[in-house]
């Protein structure tokens, strides 16, 4: 093993070695870059005008039938050609054959302008022409485009889809889970680690810290969190081992007092609750962190749970509770945070396991179900990837850009 | 009626929120974002449950005489200082005390604690890329490629290389390939899980968020 880890130092340190004295040499060889500028070119003629013009309602989020989307093709001149192309005009009229007012002009490149003035029920004539500065191309028209109120947003078709079809799955798992169907799931260390992390504050007879992120009451990585606190309290109330639980929102603070209380009584232990444990700290991200850290170097917990909703705290506190000597269970969807997690803490709940463990830990039928739902959601994306790309490599793009949503 | 109120409503207000989603009319998006205003008011409002809660912990702790009660009286201070200060002469207006305050001392003091996190990384880092197992090899190998090949050395240790081989091109192979499938595998997963965790409150399956039994 020696040998294997002075090995592999060796190979670094003379991979660096060599690259320097490499890059030494290339200095010396004069090797570098070269800067070549050549002069914009000039051209006094029109440009050439836009193609494929169309125009079209536009269905956006808020839609009161007031908004027109206009598209083109580039000219051939914006980009490439004589390159001069420096931006669009865009007229709008509402008689066929007229030029209208100037709506807007937009900048070389853009190939599209969505027009929020229109009257709903109203036809639109648009006509777009390319200009270089100086001179302004053939102008092409289209219309009559009208505005109408929509009931639904079209470029979420695939969303919907895919959701109903997933809604399907999560009830028909359920479905089969309360007829008595044995779901099997897969072991998940890092909750499995909790009970043992709670019994080892037991042993020692010191509390347990629960800190169920900063995110707000309606980030559902803190509601995932609360139905854990709910597991974890009802150990602790077993135990009689007082269990922290810092807060960053008033209203997270309120919703845990709720959950411990009720999950101490469950547990036949209302007296053992103590209210002044459930603490609001700070909304203040650093400040809440500062008094995290405060706890575990006055306190000591001897197991630190970290579960919810971080951001750059995350580790702030991971290595302060490392440090003090706590067993340490994290989990969290932040993909930015997990790498630190996953280096300071004994365990950690990566993603779509921090909303698994409510089922996991209650084994509730209903519960299984949804994360059944999930897997066999997970075989249907992974089918649909693959089903994309061969289409896209057969040329036909239509498949993909149905997944394209807004 | 306890359970049932609460469940009811987020039955009620999941659905209308997942049909807005969908459906673009302007009636239904302006009653959408009148129920996420309901919610940020009902959110601005519980500060005083926290308030609250601060007061009742720190008064607690100070009047048992508890291990680092002086904490909680420098707390109990800097809070009423705060809102001292902030009630009668303006809270974010230049020139308040209230403001000068939160510049000159709550915002150092969280720079103060952001920066901390540079010794952090470091220290987490050494652990993470020690040489003790193969895995731990690979990952100290990715590391020096990812780090010398985001800084100019890097470029400079490799130019005139073929691009295959220079330290920035395996930076960005490693970030644009191994790197991302993972990040969008688990980013994948955890949208999944969101949404069965979101079905499950809105039909009320999953009820331990609100207390007791789930």
């Amino acid at each position: 093993m020696d040998q294997r880890i002075r090995g592999t130092a060796w190979l670094i340190a003379s991979c660096f070695l060599l690259l320097t004295t490499h890059a030494l040499a290339a200095d010396a060889g004069g090797v570098g870059l070269e800067v070549t500028v050549e002069s914009a070119p000039v051209d006094s003629l029109p440009p050439g005008p836009v193609g494929d013009l169309s125009a079209r309602d536009y269905v956006d989020n808020s839609d009161a039938g007031d908004k027109i989307l206009v598209s083109w093709t580039p000219s051939p001149d914006d980009g490439a050609g004589a390159g001069d192309v420096v931006s669009y005009l865009i007229f709008r009229s509402e008689t066929a054959g007229e030029l209208g007012d100037t709506l807007a002009t937009v900048l070389a490149g853009e190939t599209r302008y969505v027009d929020g003035s229109a009257v709903p029920g109203v036809g639109y004539f648009y006509s777009v022409c390319a200009f270089d500065g100086t001179n302004r191309s053939t102008i092409a028209s289209c219309g009559p485009a009208v505005g109408r109120t929509n009931f639904f947003q079209p470029e979420r078709a695939a969303v919907l889809a895919l959701m109903l079809v997933f809604f399907a799955l999560v009830l028909t798992f359920t479905k089969l889970a309360q007829r008595g169907a044995e779901l099997f799931v897969r072991r998940i260390p890092g909750l499995n680690a909790i009970e043992e992390a709670v019994g080892r504050a037991t042993e020692m007879g010191r509390p347990v810290l629960y800190v169920p992120g900063i995110g707000e009451i309606d980030n559902i990585m803190t509601i995932a969190s609360l139905t854990i606190l709910s597991h974890v309290a009802k150990i602790t109330a077993k135990y009689e081992t007082p269990l922290i639980v810092p807060t960053a929102r008033s209203v997270v603070m309120s919703a845990a007092e709720e959950v411990v209380k009720e999950a101490y009584a469950e547990a036949g232990r209302p007296d053992a609750y103590n209210p002044d444990n459930i603490r609001y700290l700070s909304d203040a991200q650093f400040a809440f962190a500062g008094a995290v850290n405060g706890i575990m170097l006055r306190e000591k917990p001897a197991a630190n749970l970290y579960l919810g909703a971080f951001w750059a705290e995350s580790l702030l506190l991971a290595e302060t509770g490392f440090e003090a000597g706590a067993i340490q269970v994290a989990g969290t969807a932040m993909v930015s945070q997990l790498p630190f997690f996953v280096t300071a803490c004994d365990f950690t709940l990566m993603g779509e396991e921090l909303y698994a463990a409510s089922a996991y830990l209650s084994r509730e039928p209903k519960l299984l179900g949804s994360l059944k739902g999930s897997d066999w959601m997970k075989v249907i994306s992974i089918a649909i990837m693959a089903l994309g790309i061969i289409m896209n490599l057969a040329g036909v793009r239509a498949f993909v850009e149905w997944f394209h949503t807004r | 009626m306890r359970r049932g109120v609460p469940l009811a409503i987020t039955f009620l207000v999941g659905v209308f929120m997942l049909v807005a989603f969908f459906v673009p009319h302007y009636r239904v998006s302006a009653w959408a974002e009148e129920l996420n205003q309901w919610g940020t008011i009902v959110i601005a409002a519980s500060i005083l449950l926290g308030v609250g809660n601060l007061v009742r912990v720190h008064f607690h702790k100070l009047r048992r005489r508890g291990e680092g009660w002086f904490y909680s009286l420098v707390t109990l201070a800097a809070m009423t200082v705060m809102i001292a200060f902030g009630g009668p002469w303006g809270t974010i207006e230049e020139g308040s005390t209230f403001n000068w305050l939160f510049l000159n001392v709550q915002v150092p003091l969280q720079s103060t604690m952001f920066s901390l996190l540079a010794f952090f990384i470091a220290s987490a880092a050494y652990r993470a890329f020690r040489l003790r197992s193969a895995e731990a090899s690979l990952l100290l190998v990715a590391a020096i490629i990812v780090m010398l090949g985001r800084v100019p050395v890097g470029q400079w240790l490799t130019r005139g290389l073929p691009e295959p081989l220079t330290l920035p091109w395996l930076t960005e192979t490693i970030m644009a390939y191994p790197n991302m499938a993972a990040f969008r595998g688990i980013l994948m997963g955890a949208a999944l899980g969101v949404m069965a965790m979101g079905l499950r409150v809105i039909l009320g399956i999953e009820r331990s968020y609100l207390g007791g039994e789930g």
